[in-house]
């Protein structure tokens, strides 16, 4: 029971913190309508309360140890290998994996490793007003930049027509100014994080 | 040699080339500004630190490092037009202005001399201006040195005023802007600013002698615009955006109140965001800096036709990631400094 509460008090600085970033305003002397957002927050229900959850998807084939010693085999980045690297982030409000709930699949990720490299990845809410919806855009980000060389460009954006305001969040994303402003801030980094390596 | 001091306005015939790489920051490097002298260049950057360059012998090496006076990103530096003050913005919702402390006589005649080892690189804190209600994003001087502009995250333009005690008012806050205002330029020699957004618009503000007005909306690029740049003379500025064009505006008239309307529109050169763009006015030279790590170079076909820009020079992987901002020398023909996303500092010249 005190488990449950501390989890949803959890969530519900989450998403004040995510309030205060995807609708740049809440300075301190708002702080009345700020503490009356908070307190809402604090009686609301989740987001999503019952979401559905998918089967995963088996697990990568493994080379051999003799494959994986042949060097003079030129071996690309694949969607596959992005999709490991992503399918384990937790959903900032449940205690499933992204794949689980399929916001990300393997299907809606494009590769290209000539040259600099591209990763494009499209990832879907649970729901189309889902709020957390910065978040799960910033830990796929986050996650792959500390994952993959650092050559690479990516582009994390929204599934077009998976969110009421898809466009702006997916703009806001791929500013990145205001990713690098976002996750200077301690309380976004750490709700990231923990996302990312639970 | 003669014929070069008659014709005062050089082409540039070669290519650029690199002159040399300066290491140092500890993370991304956002913005780079010259000294009016010509001889100096300032770095800002994520590490929260803001880095003065200066040449001795054939060598660039680190004069100094400004820390602890920002406790975040360091977005932007400008020099003031008099070389005395340094402005750093940061995302941290401060302004800081450094007063350089070596007295101004020593500094004119140690710069005759084309040396910087006689000089103490000794910057005092000034001054800290503060109101933004979020992250600055731009600093910039009016070409006077009279006024300061300030822009941020939380959609207005500050306009500060320095007095003669070393104090700086706030004349004027414009919120015209619907989203993030990215950067502020002035115009080269009247009290005109101009401002980018996030709302993709591009506004104009003009001084009547007491207030600021938004003289012009200019609404054409399709995404964030990130940077604006002014020609020498003033009448033609060059804009660069996340949509990857880059556009030509012109001056209709001389007035000082005249519209500006785009004369080009630079498509299909750019496969990544735009950061920052730079006007050269010596060579007429437009430099961009673009997330896919290369810089180009633009330039008006002919002087008969010089609404019409084309692309002259592609310089691939100029840096290792993303090229964040680009400055011409002021003095030193076709020198030209980038920063990047690799942490890095570039010197390049262009071959006369």
């Amino acid at each position: 029971m005190l488990r449950e509460h501390l989890l949803n008090l959890k969530i519900h600085f989450i998403y004040i913190v995510v309030v205060k970033f995807e609708f740049n305003f809440l300075p301190e002397k708002e702080s009345i309508v700020f503490q009356s957002v908070a307190v809402m927050m604090l009686q609301r229900r989740l987001d999503n309360a019952a979401p559905t959850v998918y089967e995963k998807r088996n697990a990568r084939r493994q080379t051999t140890e003799q494959q994986q010693m042949d060097f003079s085999v030129h071996d690309p980045i694949d969607a596959m290998e992005i999709f490991d690297l992503i399918r384990d982030i937790k959903d900032p409000e449940h205690p499933f994996t992204l794949e689980e709930l399929n916001v990300v699949s393997l299907e809606n990720i494009e590769v290209e490793d000539k040259g600099v490299g591209r990763v494009v990845v499209h990832f879907t809410p649970t729901i189309p007003h889902c709020s957390m919806a910065v978040i799960i855009g910033l830990c796929i980000r986050t996650k792959l930049s500390h994952s993959l060389p650092r050559r690479f460009k990516i582009d994390v954006q929204l599934t077009p027509g998976s969110h009421d305001m898809d466009a702006q969040l997916s703009k806001q994303l791929a500013d990145k100014e205001r990713v690098a402003a976002a996750l200077e801030r301690p309380e976004i980094f750490q709700s990231v994080i923990s996302c990312i390596y639970n | 040699m003669f014929f070069e001091i008659i014709s005062n306005k050089p082409t540039m015939s070669g290519e650029l080339q690199k002159v040399c790489t300066l290491n140092g920051h500890k993370n991304i490097v956002w913005c780079v500004a010259w000294h009016p002298n010509g001889k100096i260049l300032a770095s800002s950057s994520a590490d929260c630190t803001v880095r003065i360059w200066a040449q001795e012998g054939n060598d660039w090496v680190c004069k100094t490092v400004l820390e602890g006076f920002h406790r975040r990103t360091v977005r932007s530096v400008a020099f003031s037009p008099c070389g005395r003050y340094l402005a750093s913005a940061g995302f941290d919702l401060t302004t800081n202005i450094y007063k350089w402390q070596d007295d101004l006589s020593k500094f004119e005649s140690v710069f005759i001399q084309y040396a910087t080892f006689a000089l103490s690189f000794e910057f005092e804190l000034m001054a800290n201006v503060e109101g933004h209600e979020n992250e600055v994003k731009c600093c910039a001087w009016s070409s006077c040195g009279r006024f300061l502009a300030t822009c941020g995250r939380d959609k207005t333009v500050w306009i500060w005023e320095l007095d003669e005690e070393d104090e700086f008012q706030c004349l004027e806050v414009m919120m015209s802007h619907k989203q993030d205002v990215k950067s502020v330029q002035w115009h080269p020699s009247e009290e005109i600013l101009a401002s980018t957004s996030y709302d993709n618009s591009i506004q104009l503000y003009s001084f009547d002698g007491e207030e600021w007005n938004v003289q012009q909306s200019l609404e054409e690029h399709t995404s964030t615009v990130w940077s604006l740049s002014f020609n020498g003379l003033g009448n033609y500025f060059c804009t660069c955006s996340d949509d990857r064009t880059v556009k030509i505006w012109k001056r209709t008239s001389e007035e000082k109140t005249a519209k500006w309307q785009c004369v080009c529109n630079l498509n299909g050169y750019h496969d990544r965001p735009i950061f920052d763009i730079d006007w050269c006015s010596k060579l007429d030279l437009i430099a961009t800096a673009c997330g896919d790590n290369n810089i180009r170079l633009f330039q008006s076909k002919s002087e008969h036709d010089e609404d019409n820009f084309q692309l002259i020079q592609k310089i691939d992987n100029a840096h290792n990631a993303d090229v964040n901002g680009i400055a011409w020398n002021p003095v030193k023909t076709g020198l030209l400094a980038s920063c990047s996303d690799d942490r890095t500092v570039s010197l390049w010249q262009c071959v006369l």
